[in-house]
């Protein structure tokens, strides 16, 4: 499953034996990761395993002290997140860049408005920025009966899909989503997860960052387990099971041992 | 929010139906509500964008005073012609402006804070400029002298539409004296700038991409500088937009007046900033309008004129104006509440 899109073509984003360096801190030490086009490539580790170094690394904010980072087969060095958006790389941060006071119409194009007419009398286009919030609001399944709606009346679930569909509307070619689901409930977990699911289906690169085995497993066609700034394996969906995946995660036997002891709960 | 500042009026106007002299409620009245009023609303419409953005200027008042002196300094020190002058004091006011805007964006420290400092740094200026400009004055007279009449005082003195005027007295349409002239010979040209001024920013919020770009920056700067809106470019020009309004109240007070003194201005940053609230700013940025604060503007005259044609006594102004700064903040909030779904 995890292979049907190869077909002799270059992962869209490749990295090598990436390197992060904070002064005499460590936090990355040699982390390799690629996404292919339609791909959902999951990335997983517990709390300080280097899941933010690496992808603001790959979104540009930070600059590897060493390694590969090829887009499309080609090596790149950003300088910031603007030449990662400029490339496709469009990075979808747990706060989400939206302002709940602002119209969703305005979230969507905030920083890049579609403008009409000359200056001094050039003006937001805002019938067809309604229209496309409305249209892309519909394909997400949200009912905006209103663009005009602020994004503070909608639910966490449909904030997160909204910043989705910004980033691929901007012709975003891989998405890197950070923790989507983490402070969500069940049911707008799944919209989300249903929501990465479309987004792969029109060929983007998905890059799912979680903790969550369950909303992995449920959304991934490839795992990649980080810790203590290393990768300790990537493995296709049909490599691996469950429950080694969530071993793999927390660190192996000490967890294993603990999850013995409350019963398998963990 | 437009609509609750425009409830506002409507209750203040009821108020004095019922309690003032019928006189407030002529053309002649109004005018004597407005002119006031449109100053502190040129003011309070900079001010909303500002607060807006997310930011406040508490310079407003001594920048008045400041670039007053200036203004004066230029035509009757200087010699210069008026219109060089005007464009010197607005050029003035747009480098303390940027000042302004650069320290809070390059220090991190609240806005509030910094204008305040500059609320003093400016009236004090105002004073050692004053007292060198005149040999020791705390008045510069002689503007009145040195501007002859022309195109470009009639912008910023005196009434506009004589003429219209005339024929409707002419015509027995508005009251007139025994001369046949017009009781009211025209309209303020301060009310011109004010009526002219919302309708641009009120535009330039609600139609441009700057407008998005204020509201984007006072609702979260942080998510706003992700999605590419030059957070620090705008919040600068908000602070030169503040300080040229205030130029702009200087300029044409002191046309009025024929002179300056050390006093302009005083409190004005307040009056600016309660206007605006009354007209539905929130403190926390990020919300609000241009027409609110044009309304906010308009009640804060309503009440400080309208309280001289009732039997009140007219300090009751203060605590009027106070409680309605209250009941404003207070259903501000609950609007925010509503908008965000926040509980």
């Amino acid at each position: 499953m995890s292979d049907t899109n190869v077909n002799g073509r270059p992962p869209i984003i490749d990295v090598r034996n990436i390197v992060k360096h904070f002064g005499p801190v460590i936090a990355l030490s040699g982390v390799s990761i690629s996404v292919r086009a339609a791909e959902v490539h999951c990335l997983l580790g517990d709390n300080g395993a280097g899941k933010s170094t690496l992808i603001k690394t790959l979104a540009g904010v930070h600059r590897p002290t060493s390694g590969e980072y090829l887009v499309e087969g080609k090596p790149v060095s950003f300088a910031s997140p603007r030449d990662a958006l400029d490339a496709g790389i469009a990075t979808v941060y747990q706060d989400l860049a939206m302002i709940p006071l602002m119209s969703i119409t305005r979230n969507f194009f905030m920083g890049r408005e579609p403008v009409v007419g000359v200056t001094p009398f050039r003006r937001i286009d805002f019938k067809s920025a309604h229209e496309v919030t409305r249209e892309e609001m519909h394909r997400i399944g949200i009912d905006v009966r209103d663009p005009h709606q602020a994004v503070g009346t909608l639910s966490g679930g449909e904030r997160q899909c909204v910043a989705i569909a910004r980033a691929v509307y901007f012709g975003a070619k891989v998405l890197i989503l950070d923790e989507p689901t983490s402070a969500l409930g069940v049911a707008q977990t799944s919209m989300v997860l249903k929501y990465i699911h479309l987004v792969r289906q029109k060929g983007l690169g998905v890059i799912f960052i979680t903790h969550n085995v369950r909303h992995a497993y449920a959304a991934g066609d490839r795992f990649t387990v980080l810790n203590r700034g290393k990768t300790l394996g990537t493995y296709a969906k049909a490599e691996i099971p469950m429950d080694d995946l969530q071993n793999l995660m927390a660190g192996g036997k000490e967890l294993q041992q603990l999850s013995g002891e409350l019963g398998g709960t963990v | 929010m437009t609509d609750s500042a425009l409830a506002g009026l409507v209750l203040v106007i009821i108020f004095f139906l019922f309690t003032a002299n019928s006189s407030m409620f002529t053309l002649s009245g109004v005018m004597t509500i407005l002119a006031p009023a449109s100053q502190l609303g040129i003011l309070a419409i900079a001010a909303a964008l500002l607060m807006i953005g997310g930011e406040f200027d508490l310079s407003i008042g001594s920048m008045i005073a400041f670039t007053g002196l200036a203004f004066a300094a230029f035509l009757v020190n200087a010699h210069w012609p008026l219109p060089l002058a005007i464009v010197a004091t607005l050029a003035f006011a747009c480098v303390l402006g940027a000042i302004n805007g650069q320290l809070v964006i390059l220090t991190r420290l609240p806005s509030f804070i910094v204008t305040l400092a500059f609320l003093f740094i400016l009236r004090g200026l105002t004073l050692v400029g004053l007292k060198f400009a005149t040999g020791g004055s705390t008045q510069l007279r002689g503007v009145d002298e040195v501007v002859h009449d022309g195109v470009v005082k009639s912008l910023f003195s005196g009434v506009a539409f004589q003429g219209f005027f005339s024929w409707l007295a002419s015509q027995g349409l508005i009251e007139k004296f025994d001369t046949g002239l017009p009781k009211v010979s025209g309209v303020p040209v301060s009310i011109i700038w004010f009526i002219g001024f919302a309708i641009v920013a009120t535009w330039v919020l609600l139609r441009t991409r700057v407008g998005n770009w204020i509201y984007a920056a006072g609702g979260d700067a942080n998510a706003a500088r992700n999605s590419g809106v030059p957070v620090s470019r705008v919040k600068t020009g908000l602070f030169m937009l503040t300080a040229c309004a205030a130029a702009l109240v200087a300029i044409l007070t002191v046309l009025d007046a024929g002179s300056t003194d050390a006093r302009r201005g005083v409190q004005k940053e307040f009056e600016a900033i309660i206007a605006a609230v009354i007209g539905g700013c929130l403190l926390t940025g990020g919300y609000g309008s241009a027409i609110g604060a044009f309304v906010g503007a308009i009640i804060f005259g309503v009440v400080s004129i309208g309280l001289t044609y009732t039997t009140f006594d007219s300090d009751w102004f203060q605590v009027f104006l106070g409680a309605m700064l209250l009941i404003a903040v207070l259903f501000n909030n609950y609007i925010r509440r509503k908008v965000t779904g926040e509980r």
